[in-house]
């Protein structure tokens, strides 16, 4: 079975304070870590699984210039077979489609069975799996937290959905599935992983080899942009409490009493 | 201008409710625009929720296949292909289904496409200003999406006011004729319901919710003595669960249960878009939460700042004295 | 007429003369013991070398210490004094064995005096063996000791095999008893000078019992004692190598062989710098024989005594480990797997399963928080850490990391940091309003351009230290107590980086060399001639882990100093009703053996009341670990620091005293969980020493809850 997976690198928000810069334009990016998108890591992990268990080879492949290529070592530490840098001046700019049409042009130069992708990113979109597989005519499903290989032509998905319940599904293949976090337990990456795989070659087809009208990508080609970044006005908000703890801990209680919370 | 579709999400009869929301979201782009409600389904359920959407939407196309009992998006996906007429605005709420069909939708309508809208500014010549979240919401953006060949919009759920009296006497129009055949190449098999877990807590009118700020799954037991005392439940956010601190069960929010208390004590919760979505009914929320600029503070009715580690213990014993339950 | 009683040799009742029987007896034994060795010496051959032959004076040494002094046995008295008898007795009595083997008891005259003293001697080994092994039989059987239970999940006991070598070790004493015994008692019936027999010993005893015996049945017993304890000997001999008591042979190579840096860690290979280490194919222990010849050596040397176990912290917490068992149950897989007639058995794979998950469980292998605490018990100085930490390289190898340890080390790869927070924010801590314009602390940004240094100390805060909102109080009393001495010092601020001292200790080596070849770099640029620090990890990392920086030494060590010197002076304690007590950091005290310059700093404060716990110096009890440990999630029944807590109050302390930050960590969380909040309280030493120096404005830097007092209770610290 031969897997891709499209990957992506973004600032690492879980611990990082994201401020906005004081242009007002973007966020502040100076002392930011970037790393591999969450749910696209999980994708590679649930990859290199199937993988493992089926056979074939996972490929890891990221649209992007070279601060992009430190995810695909990584995850080549981490085991899969091949990386790939699509990349091309002609990319800059793009919005959500113009990514979704390089990958689709780079899955339409070679054979997968299986596209994965993470559900959403830092901009928090989940659109470009879906994207991807409507040009690839592809079926798609999204907030897969379960695969099962049923044979060489189809697979079982578990979606997640509403109360935690999950969604079952057939689905036949080649196909596009958006992953959830949380669907397995990614392995760990070490340094001397990374270092190991430090000098293995990593292509990086531009657009005139995938056959990629550069008036279909890029900047001028996007039909939604950012205009800016901004935190909102904070409203009236909640009354906040200001007295000593135990001033608060008696008007908690009371609330609490008048709310009917103490019965 | 443009025609506006809004796909209805329904279950068991009833129109979900961001078919309310979604009558704001269409007024914020063209108050005057034609707005279509499109539902698919099958059987006496489907025609309910049409007749129930006469109130409020002017008209309600009705996709009715035995295929599409079960809400597949991809074959919801074609019959939408069909149907809808090009350079229209589609809106749909953002959540597991929208998620599912929206992006796929754009592309075979050629339209444009944006996600999880908090906010629509309007129309600048052929171009719709809307505002959107990114960074798990720490920051707000402003877009600027060209919508001249039409555009598929999904919306936060909550975001938008909810149209509750529109005054309209709908006609439902039943265009299950025109989809054609569908190829099914995803096909909903089940749904495996969560497992019920030892604690309901949809049926509690009090919660104590938790979230990374109990720190460790050892600190739970705070939270559990405070519920004890207040005959409340333990209920928590993603977070907890994921790192199996709590089970999934406890969960609320869009991934998790939707809880509709009377009384909600925000312990250690950042206030994540998602886990407010699980919040519904207008419950009295008191936070606390050792980060002043926490977004929990922006919904909450009540806030304090303050280390949940000391402060619920303190508060449980003050709980304990005034129900007159000896202090342990 | 018999003139004496025949010498067993000469014995011919049987068809063959027993000179021949017991040749083959002697001839096949030895052979079998040595066939037997042969075979159990395969995998060492098969395992990673170990660089053990260095030092060998030193070793020797060793030898006379731990082995013929049995220097850690009295650490459990009852147990200990035993062994230490039966030790005595079988080194006394190896000479008498030989000789008997030999057929030199009858034949080969000693000078008198010594043969005299000599036999006194051997008789009363002989039967204080003898009693040591009735003794050992009821403990066994009847008392039935705590730590020599077997948890149902490692497997059975083997109470059986136990009471069986007890007898036959009981059986040695009684043939040689008896063949001494019949001789002497023949001779009394033939009116002949007998053969000393020590008065109420064993052979004597019996002498009393066989001297209404025939001449002929006193031959027989005679012959059938010699018999008894030659098939016995022999027996016992190629018996030992298939259990624990294989320890009779091993014990003095594991005790020559074992560690002499305390506090070091193996290299990932021996004889693999650090520059090679991207060869080796694959890190870490991850199957059998990957561990080294010495480990190997250990696991065939356990006496399965559950004296580590028994002090083990994550053992006593319930955590699934117990250093006993990573022993026993690796013993039994060379046992299985390397049997006496075959080839070693692999099944399919070529070299052996993998360890985890087969042998060991993953979470047995991460709870260990490297305390030392087993290494400091065993009598035969078995060693634990460097086991865990090669098995844990394996995982960390294989990519097999728990969830929860792999954001702290994704932070510490990109940020230095376990927090993830910026490196910039490393000197927050000294920039408190309050404090900074009390103390200014220099950040040795890189020598001058004249080559001057700024600084000649070097105070290395480490991570908790600088990023922890508690921990940082402990940074700034350290620096305030420097700078009260006038040293002239600075810290490496964004330039520091983690010591890395519980990545490495987590089998994340490269991610160690990262950190620590930085932070190398940045000590030599900024020129100072010695490092100080707070935080007994770094501490040890700096000390052992790290080559080429200047001497370090912990602040317990600069402030002892110091006061002996009569720079530092105290005022007396606000409150004398509050009992101090010290808990020995792990890193501090055992492993680097600081336990009386923090007492001494103690005892120096006026009217400061001390106790000691049960447990303290090398017997301390971990706080629970620290570094990634505080990330690490066990399965456990209740907390480390708990118990540590509770035996802090069982001393009658309500104030504990530590030097290191994750203790305090440990010590604070668990007074919380234990409920003990309001009742007790943790210190840091150098927070201690800051509060009662003498000379200094003080000022509120650090505001803490005031505790309140409450009639009739034992007075608070206020803490302020």
């Amino acid at each position: 079975m031969e897997i891709l997976v499209c990957a992506r690198r973004v600032p690492d928000t879980s611990e990082n304070d994201i401020q906005l810069n004081s242009a007002g334009n973007d966020i502040e990016r100076d002392d930011l870590v970037y790393s591999i998108n969450e749910s696209d890591n999980y994708a590679v992990e649930e990859a290199l699984q199937i993988a493992a268990k089926f056979g074939g080879s996972v490929t890891v492949a990221t649209v992007g210039g070279e601060d992009d290529e430190e995810i695909l070592r990584r995850e080549m530490a981490m085991g899969a077979n091949h990386g790939v840098l699509i990349s091309d001046d002609a990319f800059a700019g793009s919005d959500g489609r113009g990514i979704a049409t390089v990958l689709a042009a780079f899955v339409r130069k070679g054979r997968y069975d299986l596209i994965l992708t993470g559900v959403q990113a830092d901009d928090g979109a989940a659109q470009v799996g879906g994207m991807l597989a409507a040009m690839l005519d592809y079926p798609f499903a999204s907030l897969v937290n379960s695969i099962e290989i049923l044979d060489g032509n189809k697979l079982k998905v578990g979606r997640e959905i509403a109360g935690g319940n999950r969604e079952i599904s057939e689905i036949d293949l080649p196909c596009v599935l958006s992953i959830q976090t949380g669907i397995n337990e990614p392995r760990y990456v070490g340094m001397r992983g990374i270092r190991q795989v430090a000098s293995i070659p990593i292509p990086t087809p531009s657009a005139a080899e995938l056959g990629i009208d550069p008036a279909t990508v890029g900047e001028m080609a996007a039909r939604v942009k950012r205009i800016d970044y901004f935190v909102p006005a904070l409203g009236k908000g909640a009354e906040m409490l200001s007295g000593s703890r135990e001033e608060n801990i008696d008007k908690v209680v009371n609330l609490i009493a008048a709310k009917g919370g103490l019965k | 201008m443009a025609r506006i579709f809004a796909y209805i999400l329904h279950k068991a009869g009833v129109a979900d409710d961001s078919a309310a929301e979604l009558i704001s979201a269409a007024r914020a782009i063209d108050p005057s625009a034609p707005l279509t409600a499109i539902v698919t389904g099958f059987g006496a359920d489907l025609d309910v929720v049409c007749s129930g959407l006469r109130a409020s939407y002017a008209e309600i196309w009705k996709i009715s296949n035995e295929v599409l009992a079960y809400p597949n998006a991809e074959l919801i996906r074609q019959a939408l292909v069909k149907i809808l007429p090009a350079g229209c605005v589609v809106l749909a709420a953002h959540e597991h289904f929208g998620i599912d069909l929206a992006p796929g939708l754009s592309i075979k309508t050629n339209a444009s496409f944006v996600s999880d809208v908090i906010a629509i500014e309007g129309i600048e010549d052929s171009h719709l200003k809307l505002v959107r979240q990114e960074f798990g919401g720490q920051v707000s953006a402003h877009v600027r999406c060209d919508i001249a060949s039409g555009v598929v919009i999904t919306i936060r759920p909550g975001a938008f006011k909810q149209v509750e009296n529109a005054a309209v006497n709908g006609i439902v129009v039943d265009k299950s004729s025109e989809i054609g055949a569908l190829t099914a190449r995803r096909r909903y098999l089940e749904t495996i319901v969560a497992e019920a877990g030892d604690v309901d807590i949809t049926k509690h009118n009090v919660l104590v919710s938790v979230g990374r700020g109990i720190q460790e799954k050892d600190n739970i037991g705070i939270a559990k003595e405070l519920a004890e005392a207040l005959g409340a439940a333990v209920s928590c956010s993603r977070p907890v669960v994921d790192a199996k601190w709590l089970e999934k069960s406890r969960q609320v929010g869009s991934s998790g249960k939707t809880v509709k208390p009377k009384v909600y004590l925000a312990c250690g919760i950042s206030g994540s878009f998602q886990h407010l979505a699980g919040l519904k009914g207008n419950p009295f929320i008191i936070a606390i939460n050792k980060n002043p600029k926490a977004p929990i503070f922006q919904v909450a009715d009540v806030g304090i700042v303050d280390d949940i580690l000391e402060f619920l213990p303190e508060l449980t014993t003050k709980v304990q004295e005034a129900r007159g339950v000896s202090v342990k | 007429m018999v003139e004496s009683i025949q010498s067993v040799p000469h014995v011919s009742s049987l068809l063959v003369q027993a000179r021949i029987l017991l040749l083959l007896i002697h001839v096949l034994g030895t052979a079998c013991f040595v066939y037997i060795i042969a075979r159990r010496l395969v995998p060492l051959f098969k395992a990673q070398r170990d660089f053990r032959f260095d030092r060998p004076w030193q070793r020797l040494g060793r030898v006379g210490k731990f082995w013929m002094g049995q220097w850690k046995h009295p650490r459990y008295p009852g147990a200990g004094v035993m062994h230490i008898l039966i030790f005595a007795g079988f080194i006394l009595l190896a000479t008498r064995a030989f000789a008997l083997v030999l057929g030199l008891a009858d034949t080969v005259a000693v000078p008198a005096n010594i043969g005299h003293i000599y036999d006194i001697v051997k008789d009363y080994a002989t039967t204080i063996v003898f009693v040591c092994m009735l003794v050992a039989m009821i403990r066994r059987l009847v008392i039935k000791p705590a730590r020599y239970a077997v948890p149902e999940r490692y497997g059975k006991g083997h109470p059986a095999d136990a009471i069986f070598l007890l007898a036959l070790i009981a059986l040695l004493m009684v043939g040689d008893s008896l063949f001494a015994a019949s001789k002497a008692a023949f001779q009394t019936r033939l009116g002949q000078p007998e053969e000393f027999l020590a008065v109420l010993s064993l052979p004597w005893m019996f002498k009393g019992v066989l001297v209404p015996a025939s001449l002929s049945s006193l031959q027989h017993i005679h012959f059938a004692g010699y018999l008894l304890h030659d098939v016995t000997f022999f027996f016992l001999l190629c018996y030992r190598p298939f259990g624990i008591q294989f320890h009779v042979e091993t014990s003095l190579f594991t005790v020559f062989f074992s560690k002499l840096d305390r506090g070091t860690l193996k290299p990932v290979r021996w004889g693999v710098p650090d520059e090679q280490l991207e060869q080796v194919k694959s890190f870490g222990v991850k199957t059998f024989e990957d561990f080294t010849w010495k480990h190997m050596l250990d696991f065939y040397s356990c006496a399965d005594c559950g004296r580590c176990s028994d002090n083990c912290p994550a053992n006593a917490a319930g955590r699934p480990l117990s250093p006993r068992f990573l022993t026993i149950k690796a013993r039994d897989y060379a046992f299985q797997h390397y049997p006496m007639f075959g080839k070693a058995r692999f099944g399919n794979s070529g070299n052996g399963k993998p360890l985890i998950g087969n042998l060991y469980s993953e979470d047995e292998v991460w709870s260990c928080t490297t305390c030392g605490a087993c290494e400091e018990e065993c009598p035969l100085l078995v060693e634990y850490i460097d086991k865990i930490v090669d098995l844990r390289r394996g995982m960390v190898d294989d990519g097999n990391v728990p969830q929860s340890l792999q954001k702290p080390l994704k932070a510490l790869e990109s940020r230095g940091n376990p927090y993830g927070k910026s490196e910039k924010k490393r000197v927050d801590w000294s920039k408190a309003k309050d404090f900074q314009t009390m103390c200014e602390v220099k950040v040795l940004d890189g020598r001058h351009a004249d080559g001057v240094a700024t600084a000649d100390t070097l105070y290395f805060v480490d991570s908790i230290t600088a990023f922890d909102d508690r921990m940082q109080s402990i940074g700034r009393a350290t620096a305030k107590i420097l700078d009260h001495v006038g040293t002239n010092f600075g810290i490496l601020g964004a330039a520091e980086r983690d010591s890395g001292h519980e990545v490495r200790r987590f089998g994340e080596e490269t991610l160690f060399m990262a950190l620590r070849d930085h932070n190398v770099e940045a000590i030599k640029n900024s020129g100072v001639q010695r490092i100080v620090t707070a935080d007994p990890h770094a501490y040890n990392a700096l000390k052992h882990d790290y080559k080429d920086v200047p001497p370090v030494e912990h602040i317990s060590q600069f402030i002892a100093r110091e006061v002996k010197a009569g720079k530092i002076s105290f005022k007396p304690v606000k409150d004398e009703k509050n009992v101090y007590t010290y808990h020995d950091p792990c890193y501090l005290g055992r492993h680097n053996q600081v336990y009386d310059e923090p007492r001494d700093v103690l005892d120096a404060i006026p009217g400061l009341n001390r106790v000691e716990m049960k447990r303290c110096r090398d017997r301390s009890f971990c706080c629970g670990g620290g570094g990634l440990m505080l990330f690490y999630e066990p399965k456990e029944e209740e907390r480390i620091g708990v118990k540590r807590v509770r035996m802090a109050a069982e001393a009658g302390a309500n104030v504990i005293v530590t030097a290191c930050p994750f203790c305090m960590v440990n010590m604070e969380d668990a007074i919380k969980v234990a409920g003990f909040e309001g009742k007790m309280t943790a210190i840091d030493l150098t927070e201690l020493v800051d509060q009662q120096i003498a000379g200094d404005v003080q000022a509120d830097t650090d505001e803490r809850n005031e505790v309140e007092v409450q009639p009739d209770e034992p007075v608070l610290m206020p803490w302020y």
